[in-house]
């Protein structure tokens, strides 16, 4: 394997050998930055690597090693798929009990692995199973856990995790900091950060175990229904077109699926549209919703609160079309129409039908993913 | 739900007093928060919080307590739910609580849940889903644990209370779907807001309302260690607060009462000038 074991298993206290004010990279080796891969049958959920690429540049940072945590079955091709994102090490813990996913055996394994190998940081996606997990381990470690981080760094001077994330709503960003409690722990939304390079055939090592989790659990899946496969991916879409109370109705929204047609994107919503009734939840974009990163976001009869913009503002490219000049929406847009969208939307398509008839070319340029976030590396 | 089984569902619903987050405004030029005449209300998810809590007693009987942090004025909020007909309200108030994050939050609320237990039945805790100023979901994980109780997130719909087998089965929301859960009682749960639908106080619950306490206890009331709470107690500091970074605002395509069509070439023109050509399979 690539790499070698450094001697992490020693029995040091949860907590930092020193209180770091400084940074001592000399006498205590800072701990590797973890990503625990949600593991759904085998495939790892997308954020798991947008996780990975960022904790490789933390742990370049610190002087350590990204690592991933796959909790689940025995299985090392998730390993592999890791390594080719960036992990150096991937530490397998394989037990039915942790298939299907259920926090109180994911949080005792997690927990143990931790114990062992002291990270120094772990990051989680902030979905419905890394914000379950992360909380419950983070209060078994009593250790400090931020929510929904939009940007994570290491300090230069202490080497402490800076985790920024908006609180209030959005109105406000909060650095927060755990400086004497390890691991740092962290939530991060899906498509806040970008996703990695893949280099296929990168190698790592894995570190396998058997947790010890018996298979009387407090919580069991009876059933799960997935939900209906109508195509909806706001996560990667490289177009999005998001239409909120502008709209009228829901029959409106057939507009934009013209649109979206003709730009090869996605539809979506603003809140204001959801809870209309209009359009269903999945789609909403948001901080009661997604958060999204397409290249191109049109905000249609959105007005642009900021609750809205959270969810949205990591976008490349943002054009906003509304009949009132004075909309927040405009003071975060690339491009601003003010007008009618009714006259306005059909005018876009027919112009775009036109271009494309006229043979100029027709395909979205930018196919890499990482050439698509353009200059803008968003929450770095 | 299975009426006839003689037993019954005692709750200790979390409630926390926010401020209006979509009232809340930044000072451009300091990077704080204007909190001045921003309305406190009850975080919303922990209304259906409480509704599924009487939801339970209504069907199975037992007793239903709402548990508070916060500053006196909590009490306020207290007060409300208890016009809902509720049995019991509990302030924890006490400046040893102040600064407390989500670890020294839940250390508190679960020492306060530990003496209602000593005192009545506990099967459920129930939270909303999450705070709207705080956002961050952990809190109610962070009860289960720290109660030994089956943690369920995310409930969007109770099933039914299996008293024969000491469980509870509910449906949970995930961003792929569905899934029903079955778990052993005790159980801390965390709602969605499609869990249920808000009741209005009823007026016989408002008058009776009137006369009920709001107890209001402090940290030896609930025999908390001082060094756990607090900004001693919580592992996180807040280093920095800042007013979210600005999007710059663009170019505006369009005139007065100009031509849609114009506007819509010049965006095409725009997009092209930022290497962004549209359309993809159907060309």
């Amino acid at each position: 394997m690539a790499n070698n074991s450094r001697n992490n298993t020693d029995d040091s206290p949860t907590k930092p050998a020193a209180k770091k004010s400084k940074r001592t990279r000399g006498d205590t080796t800072p701990g590797d930055v973890w990503v625990v891969v949600e593991n759904e049958g085998g495939t790892a959920g997308r954020v798991s690597w947008e996780l990975l690429g960022k904790s490789a540049g933390l742990a370049a940072d610190l002087g350590s090693r990204p690592a991933v945590i796959i909790l689940g079955e025995d299985d090392e091709r998730l390993a592999r798929e890791a390594f080719s994102y960036g992990a150096k090490v991937a530490y397998v813990a394989s037990h039915p009990a942790l298939t299907p996913f259920t926090a109180d055996p994911h949080c005792r394994a997690l927990s143990a692995l931790a114990r062992k190998y002291k990270p120094e940081a772990i990051l989680l996606g902030a979905t419905t199973r890394g914000r379950d997990l992360a909380s419950a381990v983070a209060t078994n470690l009593k250790t400090g856990l931020t929510a929904d981080c939009t940007s994570l760094e290491i300090d230069e001077e202490t080497g402490l995790l800076k985790q920024t994330r908006p609180a209030f709503g959005g109105n406000i960003m909060a650095t927060i900091i755990s400086p004497d409690t390890r691991p740092q722990m962290a939530t991060v939304r899906p498509g806040v950060f970008p996703l990695p390079e893949k280099l296929e055939g990168a190698e790592g090592e894995i570190v396998s175990s058997k947790p010890r989790l018996g298979d009387d659990l407090p919580v069991r899946q009876l059933k799960f229904i997935p939900n209906p496969p109508d195509g909806i991916s706001l996560q990667g879409a490289k177009a999005i077109i998001a239409g909120g109370r502008g709209m009228r109705k829901a029959g409106n929204f057939s507009l934009l699926e013209e649109l979206a047609t003709e730009l090869d994107g996605t539809v979506a919503a603003s809140r204001g549209a959801v809870d209309a009734g209009w359009i269903s939840h999945q789609r909403q974009v948001g901080q009661t919703g997604q958060t999204v990163r397409p290249v191109l976001y049109f905000a249609i009869g959105i007005s642009g609160a900021i609750q809205h913009v959270t969810g949205m503002q990591e976008s490349d490219v943002v054009i906003a079309i509304n009949n009132d000049p004075d909309a927040p929406i405009f003071d975060v847009a690339d491009f601003g129409i003010v007008g009618d969208l009714f006259d306005v939307i059909p005018a876009l398509i027919s112009e775009i039908r036109k271009r494309k008839a006229a043979g100029e070319p027709a395909a979205t340029k930018k196919t890499s993913e990482q050439a698509a976030r353009g200059a803008r590396g968003g929450g770095e | 739900m299975n009426r006839e089984t003689p037993s019954s569902i005692s709750s200790v619903v979390c409630v926390k007093q926010v401020p209006d987050t979509t009232q809340v405004r930044v000072d451009p030029e300091t990077g704080s928060l204007i909190r001045k005449g921003v309305p406190s209300i009850i975080n919303p998810f922990d209304l259906h919080a409480v509704e599924a809590a009487l939801d339970l007693k209504d069907k199975f009987g037992g007793h239903v307590t709402a548990l508070s942090m916060g500053p006196p004025q909590a009490e306020e909020a207290l007060r409300k739910i208890l016009g809902f007909g509720i049995d019991r309200a509990i302030l924890l108030s006490d400046r040893a609580f102040g600064g407390s994050d989500t670890l020294a939050t839940t250390y508190a609320l679960s020492s306060a849940i530990k003496k209602i237990a000593g005192e009545q039945p506990v099967d459920l805790v129930i939270c909303g889903k999450q705070s709207i100023d705080g956002d961050t979901g952990q809190v109610g994980p962070g009860l289960a644990h720290r109660l030994g109780f089956s943690q369920l997130t995310y409930i969007c719909s109770l099933k039914e209370i299996d008293f024969k087998a000491g469980v509870i089965r509910a449906w949970r929301q995930r961003e792929d779907g569905r899934e029903l859960l079955e778990a052993k009682l005790p159980a801390a749960l965390t709602v969605t807001e499609t869990c249920n639908q808000i009741r209005y106080a009823a007026l016989p619950d408002l008058i009776a309302a009137a006369d009920k306490p709001v107890e209001v206890w402090n940290v030896d009331d609930v025999g908390a260690d001082r060094a756990l709470l607090g900004i001693k107690g919580s592992p996180t500091r807040v280093k920095k607060i800042f007013a979210p970074p600005a999007r710059q605002r663009g170019e505006i395509l369009s005139t007065p009462g100009g031509d849609p069509g114009e506007a819509a070439a010049l965006l095409m023109d725009r997009l092209a000038e930022r290497g962004i050509t549209l359309g993809g399979s159907r060309g």
